[in-house]
């Protein structure tokens, strides 16, 4: 008995000096900085929930943005993720955990602010807002400016393997090729899922028509017999191995793909397709408001916004880093392509209740099928 | 003397109140959301859209029964080639096969991807012979096949131990009344061994039938079992929890109702009969 | 046959830890991957020491396995003495059928049921969040209790009825008697008991699922990881754990294996 005791007494030690050396190992940036950092907020835990592989995180020598900001002003940040809007809804909504900056995505903010769940941003609070392009300022979700900040900017495009695809595909209808039966991922979350059912049929992505999602799933459940898997971040690793030939999937990840398998290529779509900004808010439950409000000036500041513009790998709304000749995907033509390039884009929208709920129960009947 | 008894009884009431709390009450509110709407009026309708999940419910039992029936044919001579062995080896091998439940199941169901995978271990190894490559991963043989991965060990413990507690002189016996090597089994091995079978069982169809990882992983998020179909309304909001409680609702009876006839096989008259 | 049978066992041992000797192996790829083995490093047991996520969330779960353990014991042992004391056999059985209740029912719907009531009542009394460290620990302590009473009864079973009355008798106070009398001999009940509740906490995975909120224990973090690219330092960190538990249960054993043999000789 007590052997044992002490054996497991001898292991929480080793596991905690581990806990206690993991402080060490990063040596921070010199970082150049516009807005003020003070130690006020000391001690106070700041939540942050933010999608997955969304922020610069030290690896490859790159800068820890979390790390830094727990340096600079000693708050202590506990950073979570989640893998679509709906889960982080769900979260929010029914009052189980706190946070206090979150950054989803338009429409679902739209759904936020109908519903009262954010705060206003005291904007004096955020000197470098001056930073963000006028292009992602007063957009339909947030026309005052008064919640949001956005943070990455990004449109959905077809990822293919050119090993296995030899054509150029130029339309979303090779997601039902039977020749690539086996080869083919989808997207795991019904409203993007949907989105490219409808460009493939000509609908708005916004209808509030049954029948349009009816026809909609009519075509996800016969594109099911020909799919290898429905993912979401798993399909980094399904891309990147030739595990899988055709993926639509979010631009900038596409590019952080290419960086560790050069025979992936992308295009966007003839049909158009989705376009979305995802951007930082505070939640009405926020426990800690001044330092979410330090947290997101923080994301603004060049040095860091360039950092994880980099390694996120999406179109960054900021302006500093978008003219900087430096940034890795300056002057980038997935990212950032002129108007010649620019594909048919269409934002989501929050739909109403009922249409929603329509939906988010088709899926089930897609899954099922 | 009276005094001390009623101290011993007593010494249970905190027990009583946080078996009250966490274990009754959480179970009345699975009922009363399964029974009303979102806004918390009284409702019938959550019970009426099951039928949409009957598909769900009906591949969650199928794969349930055939890893749990494939388990047992596997765990069964496994424990029976055990009791064969010296008892250190015995003892050794036993904890060969319970220690893999050590380990995280996430991580050791995740690593069968690494196997499994078209360009995974097994494919590289088949087309580096010349063979076509074969599909192993995302098909419903996979999830079966995480399924029994993970819950052998639940299934050969209660086996073995029930097999290395009958007694080999009732064997000798058996062997002297001129009994056959089946009918030893068929008539002594077997009903000796029976509660040992019921509770691995049990240990297994119970976690097979509302599991959500083992599908997703190993089935691509393209099969939706019934633990999916939780999961999944659980993460889309709160307006989604009824139905999912329904679901629940409807998924703990199922599994009380299977235990029940279950526990018909073994007349074992425990205290604690479920429910 | 025993040729055969021997071949039998090995290709089940073969079979449980072929996915394990994957992780081992590609613990130490050099590459990112999980898939295509590139060279042999040990880079990422070098990681894994930045990794803070990941040992918050071990220090999370070592923390909650042992607090529900010690927890779930005291209060399970309590239990098993004052539930044996219960005269009406319906009480009895009763009482057992809800001890059950956690162990027989699916994971999934014990999380989903506790969470409803965690949010709830949060919602109830006006919690700005309802789920956290102390969620996950009545959570964890409520599926433990049934495991702890289930294996100190059989023992207090076995005690003679007579010996804490005796002890009594001998001028012992009630709770002197518990402990000098009745303690030690359930111990090893009560000792096996402690051992479940922990490593069952250790490895829960469902139910921290539901209960968490911010408190994220170690399968949790694996979970979200699987959920997108797997590096191996998730492998690395499980073989570490593996080898510790293996090395402990080895050291273990021998142990027990030396002091049986001493106490054979004698």
């Amino acid at each position: 008995m007590k052997r044992i005791l002490s054996i497991i007494l001898t292991f929480c030690m080793i596991c905690s000096l581990c806990v206690v050396l993991s402080g060490c190992g990063y040596t921070y940036a010199e970082l150049d900085l516009r807005g003020e950092y003070t130690k006020e907020y000391a001690g106070t835990t700041l939540n942050v929930y933010n999608w997955g592989e969304y922020i610069s995180d030290g690896s490859d020598d790159s800068i820890d943005t979390v790390k830094e900001f727990e340096h600079l002003t000693g708050i202590r940040v506990n950073y979570t993720t989640f893998d679509s809007n709906e889960t982080m809804y769900s979260q929010i909504k029914n009052g189980g955990v706190s946070y206090d900056v979150i950054i989803p995505s338009d429409y679902m903010i739209e759904r936020l602010i109908n519903e009262d769940m954010l705060l206003k941003l005291d904007t004096s609070k955020l000197t470098n807002l001056d930073l963000i392009d006028n292009k992602y300022k007063g957009l339909y979700f947030d026309e005052k400016d008064e919640f949001t900040v956005a943070y990455c900017v990004g449109m959905v495009g077809l990822i293919y393997n050119t090993k296995k695809v030899k054509q150029t595909p130029d339309s979303w209808n090779i997601l039902w090729d039977k020749k690539y039966k086996d080869d083919i991922l989808m997207f795991n979350n019904p409203r993007d899922a949907f989105a490219i059912a409808q460009f493939m049929l000509g609908q708005d992505l916004n209808s509030t028509n049954k029948s349009d999602w009816d026809k909609a799933a009519v075509l996800l459940k016969k594109q099911k017999k020909y799919l290898q898997s429905y993912v979401m971040d798993e399909v980094y690793g399904k891309m990147e191995t030739g595990e899988a030939a055709l993926a639509p999937y979010y631009a900038g990840d596409f590019l952080t793909m290419y960086e560790n398998n050069e025979d992936l290529a992308f295009v966007y779509p003839k049909e158009g397709t989705n376009i979305f900004v995802d951007s930082a808010c505070i939640p009405k439950n926020a426990q800690n408001y001044e330092a979410a409000l330090m947290f997101i000036n923080f994301l603004l500041e060049p040095d860091i916004a360039l950092a994880n513009a980099e390694y996120i790998g999406y179109a960054s709304p900021n302006t500093s880093v978008v003219n900087n000749p430096d940034y890795y995907y300056y002057g980038n033509e997935i990212l950032y392509p002129n108007e010649a390039n620019t594909p048919k884009t269409q934002y989501f929208h929050d739909i109403d209740n009922e249409i929603r709920n329509y939906y988010e129960n088709l899926w089930i009947d897609v899954k099922l099928y | 003397m009276k005094n001390s008894a009623l101290g011993r009884r007593i010494i249970a009431c905190p027990y009583y109140v946080w078996a009250a709390i966490f274990i009754i009450v959480p179970l009345i509110m699975m009922v009363y959301y399964s029974i009303t709407n979102p806004v918390g009026e009284f409702t019938i309708d959550n019970f009426l859209s099951l039928g949409k999940y009957s598909k769900a419910f009906l591949l969650s039992i199928t794969y349930a029964v055939i890893s749990t029936i494939i388990t047992f044919l596997i765990a069964y001579p496994l424990s029976y080639a055990m009791t064969k062995l010296k008892i250190s080896s015995q003892r050794m091998i036993l904890m060969m096969v319970i220690f893999p439940m050590w380990m995280n199941f996430l991580i050791r169901t995740y690593s069968w991807i690494s196997i499994l995978a078209n360009t995974g271990i097994i494919n590289n190894f088949l087309v580096s012979l010349g063979f076509e490559p074969l599909k192993l991963i995302n098909t419903p043989g996979a999830i079966i096949l995480g399924m029994v991965y993970d819950f052998l060990p639940y299934m050969v413990l209660p086996i073995y131990t029930a097999m290395s507690k009958i007694d080999t002189s009732l064997l000798e016996a058996s062997d002297d009344l001129g009994c056959n090597g089946w009918q030893k089994l068929k008539k002594v091995i077997f009903p000796l061994t029976l509660p040992g079978v019921v509770s691995g069982i049990t240990m297994v169809f119970v976690p097979s039938v509302s599991t959500f990882y083992i599908s997703q992983k190993l089935g691509g998020n393209k099969t939706m079992l019934i633990g999916d179909a939780i999961e999944y309304l659980f993460n889309i909001g709160p307006d989604h929890y009824n139905v999912a409680s329904t679901l629940s609702l409807v998924l703990m009876v199922l599994i009380l109702i299977s235990m029940a006839i279950m526990n018909r096989f073994t007349d074992e008259t425990d205290e604690g009969v479920i429910i | 046959m025993k040729f055969l049978s021997k071949l039998y066992i090995a290709l089940i041992l073969v079979f449980l830890y072929a996915p394990i000797l994957v992780m081992f192996i590609f613990s130490f790829n050099s590459a990112e991957s999980v898939w295509v083995f590139e060279g042999f490093s040990l880079d990422w047991y070098k990681e894994l020491i930045y990794n803070s996520t990941m040992l918050t969330a071990l220090r999370h779960t070592l923390l909650i396995a042992i607090l529900s353990a010690i927890i779930s014991t005291v209060l399970g042992t309590a239990a098993a003495i004052g539930i044996l004391q219960l005269r009406k056999k319906i009480t009895k059985s009763l009482v057992m059928s809800v001890t059950n209740i956690p162990m027989m029912n699916a994971d999934i719907v014990t999380g989903i049921s506790l969470m409803l009531l965690f949010v709830f009542f949060g919602k109830l009394i006006g919690l700005n969040e309802s789920l956290g460290f102390f969620t996950v620990l009545i959570a964890h302590i409520t599926f433990n209790l049934p495991y702890v009473i289930l294996s100190v009864m059989p023992k207090l079973q076995q005690t003679d009825k007579h010996l804490p009355e005796a002890a009594l008798d001998l001028g012992c106070t009630p709770l002197q008697a518990f402990f000098k009398a009745v303690l030690p001999s359930i111990m090893p009940g009560v000792f096996s008991g402690f051992i479940m509740a922990f490593t069952l906490s250790l490895d829960d995975f469902v139910i921290s699922y539901f209960t968490c909120g911010h408190y994220q224990t170690l399968p949790i973090v694996i979970y979200n990881m699987t959920k997108k690219t797997v590096t191996p330092d998730a492998y690395a960190l499980s073989t570490i754990i593996f080898v510790t538990v293996f090395v402990l249960l080895i050291l273990y054993n021998t142990m027990q294996n030396n002091s049986e043999r001493k106490v054979a000789r004698r």
